[in-house]
């Protein structure tokens, strides 16, 4: 069992530091030090060549920047010694995934076409944690433009691992973020989420990912994949991690007009106070779903991994045993539309979002002499995006243009709120059901192998089928480790909640991580820590 | 994988159709990127096909994000002021050609109306 400093949870790092038991600067040192041990060689650009060792190791950063951090940290380290309070995440290691401006760092959004881009601002959610002490180890890496939900896609090769068993991915787009939480080479990280990019990740790496509700962290300084779902959240090892994370990075912002009002609270305040009297949906409309085959490709109405459902409903017992009340067969009939719609929102607001990358202002440029414009538009896209981003603007071009507008797009729209109307039912007061909560898988499988799926991009978007509903709904969700399958792999479960309730939602998940701290899988670590140990 | 969702007999975008997408998008495709790609489009396309029939109730409004905005939660707008970058240079300095602080372009295609 691995015990140093890089593998305890930010908020038991946060009292060590606090009593002056360790320093900033020790945590950094354990965090590098674990990172020399299992991120291996640093990802490139190039043509990938693989290399021996390159299987066995994490790959979970695009950049690393130990120099800022080992400022961050002395900083923090002089400010105890003055008597000074640091701030809330003071001496934490952090990720940042590479999506995020982070003021003279490379921010690559994991693309050539960004590859020499230096963000001359900083995001608003990655100052507030840089404001709160917190050490910003590196940019994790991530599927390009968080096109993807395996890593697989960056531009940056070796692509990101998944820690538990480096033969499958971490998931994505997330991946680095995950993977670097798992496998300690970042006690937190900052991740997005567009269609289930923290929370699937977090499945498959076993760690808590939480996509708040929309407009509840701040977007800008966030390269934008689709502005109207788009959800910056953090990624961490335990659910307490995670409400300490909201703390910092929650709240309005005068840069981004739709960072709503709405007070922010203390979001680790009644974690323990348990889920008595809550009411915890369960609808089938989230077991069995129309998807595609695995093997064959083929879409046809099937029943989520038998593991998976044991585990979801294992929770669903561990809550009632705590005197939450669980509500059976709550409809949510437009569960399964949520992949068709997203392929028409996500795509036309892409489109939108990334024809600015033309090499005229920032980013790359095609190299050579070109006779007009138009060619150099060309020349540029061609060396600079990969096949996700090109698939993506072709796509939202063709759904999004005049003769197919009204049967693709607008009609989308529409079933977005019915999708949204489904959960409005689920949560309503004066309803039927009038949940807290609703309980549900967060994904259909465990962690596929790495070159498996990719490649496929219909069956890779249906690894997003169970989250991708909260966002079109703009509802918050978390996904918090429900044990491991057969083969050793992580399993998620998943909860929704209405809008700006994700204190509620993490004391549920806090309640299940009480029940569940003495369960066998607790206290397996993954493959990487253990290699040679 | 996935060629059972798939078929070129029924595809929706055909060659001639895909070339003038990647036109507008101005992009450059090798070409078996571009059969990788209008492939996949076309099973994206086959996937949403059941968008078509939904029975959607009359007069429901489209949803351009999720959760609702009532003036009390909406941000107030900023004054419409210019606010000086500080750091301009830094940004310029991103711009990959650059003569006296005028970012430099090839040609642009012009006709004199006449």
């Amino acid at each position: 069992m691995t015990t140093s400093l890089c593998d305890r949870s930010a908020h038991a790092l946060a009292a060590l530091l606090k009593a002056g038991e360790v320093s900033a600067v020790e945590v950094l040192n354990s965090t590098m030090e674990r990172i020399r041990a299992v991120e291996g060689r640093s990802p490139s650009t190039a043509p990938y060549d693989p290399q021996p060792g390159d299987e066995d190791r994490v790959h979970a950063y695009i950049t690393i920047t130990e120099a800022r951090a080992r400022r961050q940290a002395e900083a923090v380290d002089q400010a105890r010694l003055a008597g000074e309070d640091p701030g809330l995440l003071a001496g934490i290691p952090i990720a940042i995934k590479d999506i995020f401006c982070v003021k003279d760092t490379p921010s690559t959004a994991a693309s050539r076409i960004l590859e020499n881009f230096t963000a001359p601002y900083t995001a608003t959610a990655v100052e507030r944690l840089e404001a709160a002490g917190a050490l910003t180890i590196g940019k994790a890496n991530l599927d390009e433009f968080t096109f993807g939900s395996s890593n697989e896609s960056t531009a940056f090769r070796p692509a990101p691992r998944n820690p538990w068993n480096t033969a499958f991915v971490p998931g994505g787009s997330s991946g680095g973020s995950t993977a670097a939480v798992a496998a300690g080479e970042a006690v937190l990280s900052l991740g997005t989420d567009t269609a289930g990019s923290i929370r699937q990740p977090a499945a498959f790496c076993g760690v808590v990912g939480l996509k708040p509700t929309y407009g509840r962290v701040s977007r800008y300084g966030l390269i934008a994949f689709a502005s109207s779902l788009d959800c910056p959240g953090p990624v961490a090892s335990d659910v307490t991690d995670a409400a300490l994370m909201m703390n910092v990075i929650a709240g309005e912002d005068r840069r981004d007009a739709t960072a709503a009002r709405v007070p922010v609270p203390d979001y680790t305040a009644d974690l323990e106070r348990g889920v008595r009297g809550m009411r915890i949906g369960l609808s089938p409309d989230y077991f069995r779903l129309r998807y595609p085959d695995p093997e064959t490709g083929e879409l046809r109405e099937q029943p989520v991994l038998a593991e998976i459902e044991a585990a979801t409903m294992r929770a669903a017992e561990l809550l009632a045993g705590q005197g939450a009340v669980i509500v059976d067969d709550v409809p949510m009939p437009n569960t399964r539309f949520g992949i068709p719609v997203y392929f028409v929102i996500s795509r036309v607001e892409a489109a939108s979002n990334l024809h600015r990358y033309d090499g005229v202002k920032y980013g790359y440029r095609h190299p050579q002499m070109v006779s007009e414009l138009r060619e150099l538009y060309r020349k540029t896209r061609k060396g600079g995006f990969g096949p996700q981003p090109k698939l993506r603007i072709l796509m939202g071009m063709y759904v999004s243009g005049a003769q197919y507008e009204q049967a693709y797009y607008e009609r989308s729209l529409k079933v977005r709120t019915m999708i949204r109307a489904d959960f409005d039912a689920a949560f309503n007061p004066a309803g039927t059901y009038k949940l807290d909560a609703l309980l549900t898988p967060t994904t259909p499988t465990t962690a596929f192998m790495m070159g498996k799926v990719y490649g496929d991009t219909v069956l890779m978007q249906y690894a997003d089928l169970l989250t991708v509903p909260a966002n079109h709904a703009g509802i918050p969700g978390i996904s918090i480790p429900g044990g491991l399958a057969q083969n050793g792999m992580p399993i998620g479960v998943q909860l929704l909640g209405p809008d700006f309730s994700e204190a509620d939602l993490l004391r549920i998940g806090r309640t299940y991580e009480l029940c569940t701290q003495d369960a066998p899988w607790r206290s397996v670590q993954p493959q990487v820590l253990t290699k040679g140990s | 994988m996935a060629e059972k969702i798939r078929g070129s007999a029924q595809d929706e975008i055909t060659r001639s159709g895909f070339d003038h997408l990647v036109e507008l998008a101005a992009f450059e495709l090798d070409e078996d990127e571009a059969e990788y790609l209008r492939g996949e489009l076309n099973g994206q396309l086959k996937s949403i096909a059941e968008l078509a029939a939904i029975d959607i109730p009359e007069g429901i409004e489209i949803t351009s994000h999720g959760v609702p905005y009532p003036p009390q939660t909406r941000p107030a707008l900023r004054e419409d002021e210019a606010i000086l970058c500080a750091d301009s240079d830094l940004i310029l300095e991103q711009a990959p050609e650059l003569e006296d602080r005028y970012i430099v372009v090839p040609d642009i295609p012009n006709e004199e109306l006449s």
